[in-house]
């Protein structure tokens, strides 16, 4: 260190190269071309790479994006939520209890459900910015109060634990297609026509693209993606949500209001868990009390991966994308290489381990922390 | 020229064996893909496995099985389109929730994929969604069955040990149960939960609260194993009248030493083992029978148990 102490290491000159390649980033980045070689070389004729295979592990992944932005910038904040899974299930549930079982417009549900699980995201953070217990705690009681109304709530009106018949009362409505359709679909027809992409040889989808248009959960995906990135990096908000997760009473003395950062980073997990929840009723048309089983985790994991620090203070959302990224397509790659499927977990504990090492190898580069 | 000669017939064969395989339907390579609903700590689709993995061995086939880690539906219908992106021969599949699984698999059916549904659903969902066939046992019928049969044992009210209350083909059996009894299925219907110590204990505490319950109905080993041991420790084990779905070593055991009237066999052997038979026989001869097959529902009783015994938990 003796010949840097003349310049403030703040300033200190970095080669082009280095200031490109250790970003927070790297880790996931190192992980996608890895994952991605594997799967080339054991599944490269199984159907994993034709426009149908690809659109399976886009959408599988673009599913864990969506949870994985939320968690992240709350993760950045300092904070844990184990309740999205559950705020999933309930979500669901809320649109079939007003839409179907009440009958009322589904934009009305949609947007009600909002409100709700967005106020329970804020509740979530009010009580954790209020009595200072962990996150932790406080949202796994969430975990379990919600999971427990989704199954209740269902079982006490229809006497059933599945609610169908969403997308019928979906037809026709002007906010239900932004969660449940699908946009491209002249495009895709035109390209298959032209034969730029394969169509269907054989049964009734003769001459069909294989794949009719993109669904607008990667729209949201992607879009969510942009948004965080933005707001995390480029604006004065982003700077507040890295100081509240590094250094909560510093970041107040700064003049940060990093209670109110929380409790905003907590409603986000929960809009982003809300959208996963609407996307995924108006697709399937029903929603089920154990939708949305463990991924908080999934979540939480995706994250990881993508080089953010379980104490907070320190991440990306691409990153996070590229975690989300590389869990879907080593689940349904495992499939497509036809891997027993209970291993998938050992994969996915491997790939965790590595991927943690690797990025406190590449953080400790970034902060010069010993 | 004699190497020209060589190098022609070399050609010859290459181009020629691939269209050698073509020529009698698909050949020798076919494969099914058998997509199931059921969590990764569902031991009674070891059963399943089993079955799937003998019929692929005698008919000289591939089948490949794959189930959602949580039991997760929306999960199982990414796993659905997963398959038919892989462009198996025929993909064999529960039909655990219509709304969720009809639109892959309809869209399997589409593309020229044969499917045949298994376990979950019923006759008239398989045909709506296109499958050649649906291979089970319809799970409020066989509720009904049971019912009427506790009915004429002197049954009146009972308790429903609910260890997949998320599934509405368990409701359907309580509900059948209740309704073959001629009662109102209320509050007799618990949600156990997956847990064998928790499971235990609610059956416990349930039978504590409502000491003159006649009946227990379990829906599988997952609750059946623990309810026995629950039934020991209270001492009700042979007095009260114990039904169950579905069997296993424990279950067997239990209607062995007198704890359990009889268990409800659906027979998954055959729901796993058949579709493949089927499946095989159309893709090679087109041949296929006329009928959907009912797998279920035989009672077993204490008498005629051996084979039961001795496949317990593999086979049976």
């Amino acid at each position: 260190m003796t010949d840097t102490s003349s310049t403030d290491e703040r300033v200190k000159e970095m080669s082009g190269l280095r200031r490109a390649m250790i970003r927070p980033e790297l880790g996931g980045m190192v992980g996608v071309v890895a994952v991605f070689t594997f799967f080339l070389l054991f599944a490269f004729d199984s159907g994993m790479f034709n426009m149908q295979g690809v659109m399976n592990w886009t959408t599988v992944s673009a599913q864990f994006m969506i949870i994985a932005v939320g968690a992240c910038l709350l993760m950045i904040a300092g904070e844990f939520d184990l309740s999205v899974g559950s705020m999933i299930g309930f979500a669901g549930m809320m649109i079939a209890i007003f839409g179907v079982v009440l009958g009322w417009p589904m934009w009305i549900a949609i947007l009600i459900t909002f409100a709700i699980c967005i106020a329970f995201g804020a509740l979530n953070g009010y009580i954790v910015v209020k009595t200072g217990l962990p996150s932790f705690i406080v949202t796994l009681a969430t975990l379990f109060i919600l999971r427990g109304f989704t199954i209740f709530i269902p079982q006490t009106v229809e006497s059933k634990t599945i609610i169908g018949g969403i997308r019928e009362a979906a037809e026709g409505d002007w906010l239900a297609p932004l969660f449940g359709g699908k946009v491209g679909g002249p495009i895709f027809q035109w390209l298959g026509d032209n034969g730029w992409i394969s169509t269907f040889t054989r049964g009734n989808l003769e001459g069909q693209p294989v794949i009719d248009g993109i669904p607008m959960l990667i729209i949201w995906a992607i879009a969510l993606v942009i948004f965080g990135h933005i707001v995390l990096t480029r604006t004065r908000f982003g700077n507040w949500i890295f100081a509240a997760g590094g250094d909560a009473q510093a970041a107040r003395y700064a003049g940060v209001p990093v209670d109110a950062v929380k409790i905003k980073m907590f409603m986000f997990t929960a809009f982003c868990a809300t959208v996963f929840a609407v996307c995924q009723v108006m697709e399937f048309g029903s929603a089920g009390a154990d939708r949305g089983l463990l991924k908080e985790f999934e979540a939480i994991i995706a994250v990881v991966i993508g080089g953010a620090l379980l104490t907070g203070g320190y991440g990306s959302v691409i990153g996070a994308a590229l975690g989300a990224l590389i869990f879907g397509v080593v689940q349904q790659g495992l499939f497509f290489a036809n891997v027993e499927s209970s291993l998938f977990r050992v994969f996915l504990g491997v790939i965790l381990l590595l991927a943690v090492i690797l990025n406190t190898y590449i953080r400790r580069l970034i902060t010069g922390e010993r | 020229m004699k190497s020209a000669m060589k190098k022609l017939m070399l050609t010859a064969a290459v181009i020629a064996s691939p269209l050698m395989v073509s020529a009698d339907g698909h050949g020798d390579n076919l494969t099914y893909i058998l997509v199931s609903h059921a969590p990764d700590s569902d031991s009674w689709w070891n059963t399943v496995k089993n079955g799937v993995a003998l019929a692929g061995e005698q008919m000289g086939v591939t089948v490949e099985y794959r189930n959602p880690p949580t039991g997760d539906l929306a999960d199982m219908a990414r796993i659905i389109e997963q398959a038919a992106a892989a462009q198996p021969d025929g993909i064999i599949t529960t039909l655990a929730d219509f709304d969720v699984l009809s639109g892959p698999i309809r869209a399997a059916v589409d593309q020229g994929i044969d499917v045949i549904i298994m376990n979950s659903g019923t006759p008239d969902q398989a045909r709506e969604v296109g499958a050649l066939m649906y291979v089970g046992q319809p799970e409020y019928d066989a509720g009904f069955a049971a019912g009427q049969r506790a009915a004429g044992d002197g049954v009146g009210s009972f308790l429903c040990v609910n260890h997949y209350i998320s599934s509405p083909s368990s409701t359907e059996r309580c509900q059948g149960f209740a309704d073959g009894l001629g009662i109102d299925l209320g509050n007799q219907m618990i949600d156990a939960g997956q847990d064998p110590a928790e499971i235990k204990n609610r059956v416990l505490a349930y039978l504590n609260t409502n000491p003159d319950t006649d009946a227990v109905l379990t829906l599988g080993p997952t609750s059946a194993d623990p309810t026995i041991l629950a039934l020991q420790e209270n001492g009700m084990a042979g007095d009260i009248y114990f039904g169950t779905f579905d069997l296993g070593e424990n279950i067997v055991a239990g209607i062995k030493d007198g704890t359990i009237q009889w268990g409800i066999d659906q027979q998954p052997f055959l729901q796993a083992y058949l579709p493949v038979v089927v499946l095989a026989n159309y893709d090679r001869y087109g041949v296929l029978p006329g009928n959907n097959i009912n797998s279920g529902p035989g009672f077993v009783t204490a008498s005629g148990l051996e084979k039961v015994e001795e496949f317990a938990g593999e086979f049976r």
